[in-house]
């Protein structure tokens, strides 16, 4: 052999060495991919927990995002091979994907975090996220500060607060509303009496001027003077509130509901997913996120740790002080039989 | 000698049809995985989960919200497509019969909503037709109107937003067709003594008749199964058959509930075309032998 084939050799063997090297690389890093609704809200998400969470436990953190996450969740578990891990979703997708074998059966003992959370937190597929609510939202330009609504009964009392309002086109959190404006004590709703919510719904309904399907449609129907009242989610009022808009709300009898992590099953990076997962509802990690959004942290011990001030706190819809005020979503029953019932008879009260 | 001379024009024939068919046979390939399979398997599983069931088609058929989005839906896309046929018949002659540069002009302003995307039209007429909107805004200056007009989040924005997107659907298909529409024919009617409206009305119009056809089908199909138009501009009351599907795929823990509905719309709309054909002599009109 002459030196040239050596040196040749050498060299084919030297960079066949490292390709596979750097083939290898990519492979040790370990990455789970979270999905979240996109938005202002993912953007504050990943400031406050997932980027300190990739941090620190050395991860890569992909994300994607998505409004309604539901029907792919199905479809990626149909076929076996789901490329999302964790997904923040209406606890009630989680409780329903829990039924359906969709989401995996969550260990506490690997989630020191989330078994540190209140039991009505959490579910054997779940751990709650974040918390927002459903308020009752108005312009300041129609009602003044003294004849603001301030109550379901209000909100149903066009004689004294004419105008035009909105609802959101979806039984959740609508029906709760109605039967508060009937009268119901925020902690005696449950189960729902759905005859009696869908009664009082019909009164109001020839005063509904939009059914918003989105949350940027009902800040855009309030900010643009389409409806004077309107139930929307709190982040979306306070977002208009924040740009100057004459508009406001109250947390009273407001509807505190939550988003909750669950794990797909089958995910491709499952004890990743899990450390991930603990991560996500760490007190001071939850603590920072209504530093850029207008959330509750799920964790209740996030309002021990010092980081939300007082000022802060108050305008947060999981603050003791506001939920109080507020009728905690049980999404228990919207996941029952007699809740899907409910969604089913929605559509055929919205034709009539 | 005859024999021969038609076994080799037959020959001929039939090389020429399986060449046609090797030609065709990539896009057929592709329409084949990409919508007759899917389309196939969705239409399996609305009858078919755990066992062969009926009980999405009972549902549909049972239920009143059914009956009643299927009647709105076929409503709503008549009202656009004759709207459609009033508004883009002028537009086509007018194209057809302007000399070229403004015939180009023409097209182009036709066209030119397509190169924004679906959703953008639709909150752009929300902005025109809202209450604080343009067009409110513009009658109240005029005095024309004291109260603001309630002209979107009801089923007048929903045809109005519709028709506008599908306008181009009927304007060029009945474009084409008026194009190749010889001119002299008219000349040659008009020195037979008719006059304008007689040329036009037995002469231009039924020769364009496989155009209006055409625009027709293509506008009202389409507009059967707009979903985000009417989601955002309906109000939430203006209910078509797409958004009974939508609601399916969430109430329901298989996609067969969902897929019954669209498969039930296939049938209607093949039904429709049955009948339709029945008293329509397509195939004169289509100028077929």
């Amino acid at each position: 052999m002459t030196i040239e084939s050596l040196c040749r050799r050498r060299l084919l063997g030297v960079s066949f060495g490292v390709f596979v090297a750097l083939l290898s690389l990519p492979a040790s890093a370990d990455q789970i991919t979270f999905v979240s609704q996109g938005g202002a809200y993912q953007k504050a998400q990943t400031i406050a927990i997932l980027d300190p969470a990739a941090s620190r436990l050395g991860i890569t953190v992909n994300q994607d995002s998505i409004p309604d996450a539901w029907p792919v969740i199905k479809s990626q578990v149909a076929s076996g091979k789901p490329t999302w891990d964790v997904v923040d979703v209406p606890t009630g997708y989680c409780l329903r994907g829990g039924e359906q074998g969709l989401v995996e059966k969550l260990d506490f003992s690997k989630l020191p975090n989330g078994a540190a959370m209140p039991e009505a937190y959490r579910s054997a597929y779940s751990v709650a996220y974040e918390f927002y609510s459903s308020v009752l939202a108005y312009s300041q330009k129609k009602y003044a500060a003294e004849a603001a609504p301030n109550s379901w009964a209000d909100f149903w009392d066009v004689k004294k607060f004419p105008g035009r309002r909105a609802l959101r086109n979806h039984p959740i959190a609508t029906l709760e509303a109605a039967l508060m404006a009937d009268g119901v004590a925020l902690d005696k709703l449950y189960p729902l009496d759905v005859d009696r919510a869908f009664k009082k719904l019909e009164e109001i309904k020839p005063n509904i001027t939009v059914w918003w399907t989105s949350g940027a449609q009902s800040a855009q129907l309030l900010n643009d003077g389409e409806v004077d009242m309107v139930m929307a989610w709190n982040g979306r009022v306070s977002a208009l509130v924040n740009e100057g808009a004459k508009v406001g709300f109250t947390f009273n009898q407001g509807v505190l509901q939550s988003t909750s992590l669950c794990i797909l099953k089958g995910a491709p990076n499952l004890p990743t997913a899990v450390r991930f997962l603990n991560e996500a509802v760490d007190p001071v990690n939850q603590a920072n996120l209504p530093l850029h959004i207008d959330y509750g942290p799920a964790n209740p011990k996030a309002f021990d740790t010092g980081v939300i001030k007082p000022e802060r706190a108050a305008q947060l819809p999981s603050a003791p002080d506001n939920a109080g005020k507020q009728a905690l979503m049980s999404y228990a029953w919207w996941s029952s039989p007699s809740g899907e019932a409910a969604e089913k008879r929605w559509v055929a009260f919205m034709q009539k | 000698m005859k024999d021969t001379v038609r076994d080799i024009s037959l020959q001929h024939q039939r090389r020429e049809n399986g060449l046609m068919l090797a030609l065709a046979s990539p896009a057929l390939l592709v329409i084949l995985l990409l919508v007759v399979l899917p389309v196939g398997w969705l239409a399996w599983q609305s009858i078919y989960h755990d066992g062969f069931t009926l009980e999405n088609y009972r549902r549909i058929f049972s239920e009143d919200i059914y009956w009643r989005s299927f009647a709105l839906t076929f409503e709503i896309s008549l009202l656009v497509t004759l709207l459609a046929l009033l508004l883009g018949y002028p537009l086509a002659y007018a194209a057809s019969v302007a000399s070229k540069g403004w015939s180009i002009v023409i097209l182009a302003l036709v066209v030119l909503p397509f190169w924004t995307s679906v959703l953008v039209r639709a909150y752009a007429w929300l902005a025109l037709l809202q209450r604080t909107g343009v067009v409110n805004q513009f009658l109240r200056q005029v005095g024309a109107i004291d109260e603001p007009l309630a002209l979107v989040h009801n089923t007048f924005g929903t045809v109005v937003a519709t028709l506008h997107i599908l306008l181009p659907f009927m304007v060029l298909p009945l474009y084409a067709t008026m194009q190749k529409i010889p001119r002299d024919l008219l000349q040659a009617g008009a020195s037979l003594g008719a006059g304008p409206v007689h040329a036009f009305w037995r002469i231009f119009l039924p020769l364009s008749l496989p155009g209006v056809l055409a625009g027709g089908t293509l506008v009202f199909v389409l507009s059967l199964g707009f979903y985000i138009t009417p989601e955002l501009l309906g109000g939430g009351r203006t209910i078509m058959v797409s958004m009974l599907v939508s609601r399916n795929v969430e109430l329901y823990d298989q996609w067969g509930a969902a897929s019954a509905v669209g498969v039930v719309l296939l049938i209607a709309v093949a039904a429709i075309f049955v009948a339709v054909s029945r008293f329509v002599p397509l195939d004169r009109v289509l100028g077929q032998k």
